[in-house]
């Protein structure tokens, strides 16, 4: 069926708002990072690397984006390794309970994050790990499992279910099949899987701000910079979290998008 | 021809499988002969691929033994056998190249890359498809990737080849051809063969023992001919098809011939053991009838009317009804029908020697 101009007009103008709405204030952020007024004010002044070398030069900025890294490369390779192995236990094995606990898995992203975020600083602070980066590792990787299983399962739901019986069949272990087959079969999922958790818990602001305590991550950092103070150099930040962000998701989105190659007819 | 009574390599002994409450396989038992060519066939849920799998070690026998070349298999895993197994969905590794999928099994049995690369393409040459080598296996046809598929499963040089209708995905034209590649390489290697299908012409065309299943049981094991001509209950005889199946009550037993009452009329057939009021079914091949214009003298007859033909190649299956609303079909060639200038609805006559008709034993 052939649809009208007219709509097709319409759902272009509605995409195109859509991008506009999400796009421009990351935009103007953009642009005023490289503007020599303090204010972000329109007619621009001149054109200025300044604020880059601010924060280039501040330490503190170092710190956050160090501890970003550390905390966003852990969550994902944990969160990805979770995620794995609950899609696998969901694609290979049926047992009792498999509905509540596939539902239990996928419950973190349902918990609204004031409560998560409270809910992890009582618990670390009983425990007495609050503030530590590794606490902040363990409550992201949290967090972002149940992206990295979803992610893997539908691979896996493409898989030919013979698949990894073939490898047994021509003398593979159950192990050595999971690293001949299983795995190389995801890997296009595990990558999408880890840049996607790597750019959630890059970007995740709530809980950070309070776990964190010392050890600050950057959108920790950025809100400290904002609160009661106009500063350029969140502008520079920004653009820098924007583009890692983005490009994390981009590389993510490319592998998500990788499908088998469907057979040619004879 | 090998026979069923070559040293032994495959013993099935009273193996039952079942699922929960559900009996896939009731009791089979089953001899299988070094180098022999065994298709294992029955509609869909027969129990036929549940063998095979248990075979592969892929399932185990719930009850029951399975011995291969003298061991006790029950519990032995898939990977600790050497039961390569043709997937009716080839389950090629799509990661991999033609090759790379020929030289898993090699790399399992921790070959050196070098060797096993040499016999991965020594075998992709030999099926004829050594230029794609390098080629990943999803940009080749269906026919390609069949042979690479059985290249894989046969670089280990098995005793035992398993195939799980590795031909029904293919087009009619390649089934023929992968048919004759397959009978050749069997006979070449001398391995064994076990064949799940449904199909009765790649059965028939290729094993030595065909094995009919039903319901989780064995209905029939023997000769393609044998199974053709002498089905061994109605089952059979229907699955097989083109066959004329009828059943009555004895009234006269004289001279080696029994006359049999059927709703069509009493036909008369070798009478074997029966004797006067037993029940008997007898079947008659639909290529084994005469069908008539005009009566002709012969020991059966019946008229019947035409319902409708149906052309398989140059062979025609006529489809009749008696009288009494009984099916009757009959076989023969395209050439043979046009001298008989029929149309629907018409009248004819079939008859048939009571030689010709087979008697079920142990059928009502």
């Amino acid at each position: 069926m052939k649809e009208s101009a007219s709509l097709k007009w319409f759902l272009w103008i509605y995409i195109g708002l859509i991008f506009v709405f999400i796009f421009s204030p990351i935009i103007f952020s953009m642009i005023f990072s490289f503007n020599s007024a303090r204010f972000p004010t329109i007619p621009l002044e001149s054109f200025t690397m300044h604020w880059y070398e601010a924060i280039w030069n501040d330490s503190d900025v170092w710190d956050a984006a160090k501890t970003s890294v550390i905390v966003s490369s852990c969550t994902a390779v944990i969160a990805t390794a979770l995620g794995f192995a609950t899609a696998y236990s969901d694609f290979r094995y049926n047992f009792r309970f498999k509905g509540p606990y596939l539902a239990l898995v996928l419950l973190p992203p349902t918990i609204p994050l004031i409560i998560l975020a409270l809910a992890m600083l009582a618990w670390f602070s009983k425990i007495g790990t609050s503030g530590q980066v590794y606490s902040i590792v363990i409550a992201h990787s949290v967090m972002t499992a149940p992206f990295a299983m979803a992610i893997i399962r539908l691979r896996l739901n493409q898989i030919d279910e013979n698949l990894e019986a073939a490898a047994w069949n021509l003398g593979a272990s159950e192990w050595r099949a999971m690293k001949e087959v299983i795995i190389p079969f995801c890997m296009p999922a595990i990558i999408s899987s880890l840049c996607l958790t790597a750019a959630v818990s890059f970007d995740e602001f709530a809980v950070s701000w309070f776990i964190s305590g010392l050890n600050k991550t950057i959108p920790v950092m950025i809100m400290e910079i904002v609160t009661g103070n106009i500063d350029p150099r969140v502008n520079a930040i920004g653009t820098f979290v924007f583009i890692t962000s983005m490009t994390l998701v981009i590389i993510a989105q490319i592998f998500f998008m990788t499908r088998p190659k469907e057979a040619p007819a004879q | 021809m090998n026979s069923p009574m070559n040293e032994p390599l495959v013993v099935l002994d009273s193996v039952v499988k079942r699922f929960d409450d559900f009996v896939a396989v009731k009791s089979m038992d089953l001899t299988i002969g070094k180098g022999e060519f065994v298709a294992i066939m029955g509609p869909s849920g027969c129990g036929k691929t549940t063998t095979l799998r248990m075979l592969a070690g892929l399932d185990q026998p719930s009850e029951g033994e399975i011995r291969i070349g003298g061991a006790l298999m029950n519990d032995v895993p898939p990977h600790e056998r050497d039961t390569p197994m043709v997937w009716q969905s080839l389950a090629l590794f799509p990661f991999l190249n033609a090759r790379e999928n020929v030289e898993f099994g090699l790399k399992m049995r921790k070959m050196p890359a070098a060797e096993r690369k040499k016999r991965a393409l020594e075998w992709l040459d030999r099926l004829g498809i050594g230029e794609f080598a390098e080629r990943n296996v999803a940009t080749l046809s269906g026919g390609q990737r069949q042979r690479v598929a059985l290249a894989r499963s046969l670089v280990t040089e098995p005793q035992l080849l398993l195939l799980d209708e590795p031909l029904s995905a293919l087009d009619a034209h390649l089934v023929i051809r992968m048919q004759s590649v397959l009978t050749k390489l069997q006979r070449e290697l001398g391995i064994t063969f076990v064949y799940v299908t449904h199909s009765q012409s790649e059965a028939f065309a290729m094993a030595d023992r065909v094995v009919i299943m039903s319901q989780g049981e064995v209905a029939q094991i023997g000769r393609s001919r044998d199974i053709y001509r002498e089905p061994a209950n109605r089952f059979v005889a229907e699955f097989v098809g083109r066959n004329n199946i009828l059943s009555g009550k004895v009234s006269k037993v004289s001279g080696g011939r029994a006359d049999v009452a059927t709703a069509s009329g009493t036909f008369s057939v070798e009478a074997g053991n029966l004797s006067k009021d037993n029940e008997a079914t007898f079947v008659i091949s639909a290529d084994l009838v005469q069908i008539t214009r005009k009566p002709v003298k012969a020991e059966n007859s019946v008229r019947c009317s035409l319902i409708s033909e149906e052309f398989i190649g140059s062979v025609v299956t006529l489809f009749l009804e008696s009288a009494d609303g009984t099916e009757f079909k009959v076989q023969l060639q395209e050439r043979e029908l046009s001298t008989l200038d029929h149309g629907e609805g018409d009248e004819f006559h079939l008859s048939w020697p009571a030689k010709s008709a087979h008697l079920l034993l142990g059928e009502k």
